[in-house]
């Protein structure tokens, strides 16, 4: 397998290999938790610790392990490092903690993880895996804080609220209140919501990619020079 | 649609959907008449209301997919799933309710799926559903009271700026509606004295009743012109009698068969809903199965569950079953013998 550059395991986890939007994996956490931007953030930067740290050793014992048990060990490699996460979040942002509930444990079965320590980590150097881990659960974090917000928006008109969550309390006062006297509309915050918006954001995605690969295909159709112009003649040149 | 494949001979009709879309449009005036008559002007405010939505947003929607618009807002599908939320929305809902349940049920349900003919469940009730989950309060408290029993019920332009200025509507004459006060009330009273409100007038629901033998009129008279066969509204009513019969033969402990009869939005689903071409079972067989699947689960819905009535959810639920229905219920083609299952060795 060829490795790649630094510059493609960049681009692969942020756009062409988007775990969210072209992978379509950590579906349970990714639709279960999104109702705000806080949840997003708070899942997506736990997501992101547990990856890079799963990357990291699974690389490290990428030679020690027989192929025949290699799924188990790198589901214990996982396990801890949610364990981790899961006790980092209880001593830090307990209240988060408490909203997340369920799924920060089952971070664990994020195929996203257990897939890019099989595909990547298990296969690459340790700088280029931690690298992978790092943009692949940037690439997470993204769509979860995008979903979270398009939900919050639409479903209780506000944005950025409860942040204090995370951030502190000065970060109480970055909610945006943007519609006034807003009748919460349900559907956005209950499950259903996130798979109707998360349809939409691989639309885009997708969209984005079609207009690209277009105004390339346009590129490439015209090589203009100068001069090369064919004039059709008639008559007699003389 | 889903179309079977039959061998010939294959009967030419001279229906074209504009053409169908159009007398069912006309089969609802009995029961929009019954609605107006009995509840004000709010279902009458609330059906032009979301059809001019509906139009506009499907004409957008066709230019924004490079579709000819004019063909498709000729054939009229729009104008009904606009015309069959209005029939179906509280009376007194309020503007931005009915807007968001018909750009859901036009973009969501139909066009995104491809447009008409394409879309497995029927949008309609797909937006009816998305608001009902997301606007419970509005949903709830919205419903007129029967004319006649309260003194001052809205006139057409005191309706109009009722639903369109977000005024709240006043208790005396909004009503919760009779399957939702037997549901509640019959927990802690007896079929007599839950019979004893207002709801309910001397025959079976006040005003509903007439609403429903409204659309049943609709409904025969389509079933007459022959542009829906008898086998869905009939499983559907003959199942939701058969479960009422054998689990609702207590009026003490769950409604009797005569409300959820002719109450709520029965017949209105029976006739004019459950009997969607594009989203309904297609085989005779396979009719009478999805019927049938409407009027059980909407019974247990309505006894068991936490919503007073359920069509739209019975039929969205019974949507998602009709490939599986469709398979199973192929009906055999002339001349060649039933498929028969081989046996495993």
């Amino acid at each position: 397998m060829a490795t790649k550059t630094p510059r493609e395991i960049i681009k692969d986890g942020l756009w062409t290999n988007n775990p969210a939007l072209v992978q379509v994996l950590g579906l349970c956490p990714l639709l279960a938790v999104t109702g705000t931007v806080v949840n997003g953030i708070g899942l997506g930067l736990a997501t992101l610790l547990v990856l890079v740290g799963s990357n990291l050793s699974v690389s490290l014992i990428r030679n020690f392990v027989s192929d025949s048990v290699r799924l188990p060990a790198f589901v214990m490699i996982i396990a801890s490092f949610v364990t981790c996460a899961e006790l980092l979040m209880q001593a830090y942002t307990y209240q988060l903690y408490e909203i997340l509930g369920i799924f920060i444990p089952l971070i664990v079965t994020n195929c996203a993880i257990l897939g890019r320590a099989d595909a990547f980590a298990s296969r690459n150097p340790v700088l280029l895996s931690v690298l992978d881990g790092v943009m692949m659960g940037t690439g997470f974090l993204a769509v979860l804080i995008v979903l979270g917000g398009i939900r919050e928006l639409i479903g209780q008109g506000t944005l950025f609220s409860n942040m204090d969550l995370i951030f502190g309390a000065s970060a109480s006062s970055w909610k945006i209140q943007v519609f006034d006297d807003y009748a919460n509309v349900l559907f956005m915050i209950l499950p259903p919501g996130a798979f109707v918006g998360l349809g939409f954001l691989i639309a885009l995605k997708n969209s984005i990619d079609g207009q690209i690969r277009k105004r390339q295909a346009a590129r490439e159709t015209q090589p203009v020079t100068a001069g090369s112009k064919r004039v059709r003649v008639t008559g007699h040149v003389s | 649609m889903a179309f079977l494949r039959l061998s010939s001979p294959h009967a030419h009709g001279p229906q074209r959907t504009s053409r169908v879309m159009l007398w069912v449009i006309l089969a609802t005036l009995p029961g929009l008449l019954a609605q107006t008559l009995c509840f004000g002007w709010g279902n009458l405010v609330n059906t032009v209301f979301c059809v001019a939505v509906a139009l506009l947003t499907e004409g957008v929607i066709l230019m924004l997919r490079k579709r000819p618009v004019a063909f498709f807002l000729k054939d009229n599908t729009a104008a009904v799933t606009g015309l069959l939320l209005g029939l179906s929305l509280p009376p007194f809902a309020p503007w931005w309710v009915c807007l968001v349940a018909v750009v859901v049920a036009i973009l969501l349900a139909k066009q995104l799926y491809g447009g008409l003919g394409s879309n497995p469940f029927n949008p309609a009730m797909v937006g009816y559903a998305l608001v009902l989950v997301s606007f419970p309060v509005a949903m709830t408290t919205n419903w007129a009271s029967p004319t006649g029993l309260s003194a001052d019920t809205p006139g057409l332009l005191h309706t109009i700026a009722l639903n369109f200025t977000g005024a709240e509507p006043v208790d005396g004459y909004t009503m919760a509606t009779p399957l939702d006060v037997y549901k509640h009330d019959i927990k802690t009273q007896l079929s007599d004295q839950v019979l004893q409100n207002p709801a309910f007038g001397n025959f079976v629901s006040k005003g509903w009743e007439w609403v429903n033998f409204g659309f049943l009129a609709g409904g025969l008279l389509l079933i007459a012109l022959r542009l829906i066969t008898w086998h869905i509204p009939v499983s559907m009513l003959a199942a939701l009698s058969v479960m009422s019969l054998a689990f609702g033969w207590d009026p003490d402990q769950y409604a009797p068969l005569t409300i959820h009869l002719l109450s709520g939005a029965t017949m209105l689903g029976a006739f004019f809903i459950a009997t969607d071409p594009v989203t309904a079972a297609t085989s005779r067989k396979g009719k009478l199965v999805y019927g049938a699947g409407i009027g059980i689960l909407l019974y247990i819905i309505r006894s068991w569950g936490s919503y007073p009535d359920a069509v739209a959810f019975a039929v969205l639920l019974m949507n998602f079953a009709v490939p599986f229905i469709d398979y199973y219920t192929q009906p055999r083609t002339y001349g060649h013998q039933k498929a028969r299952r081989v046996k495993a060795d």
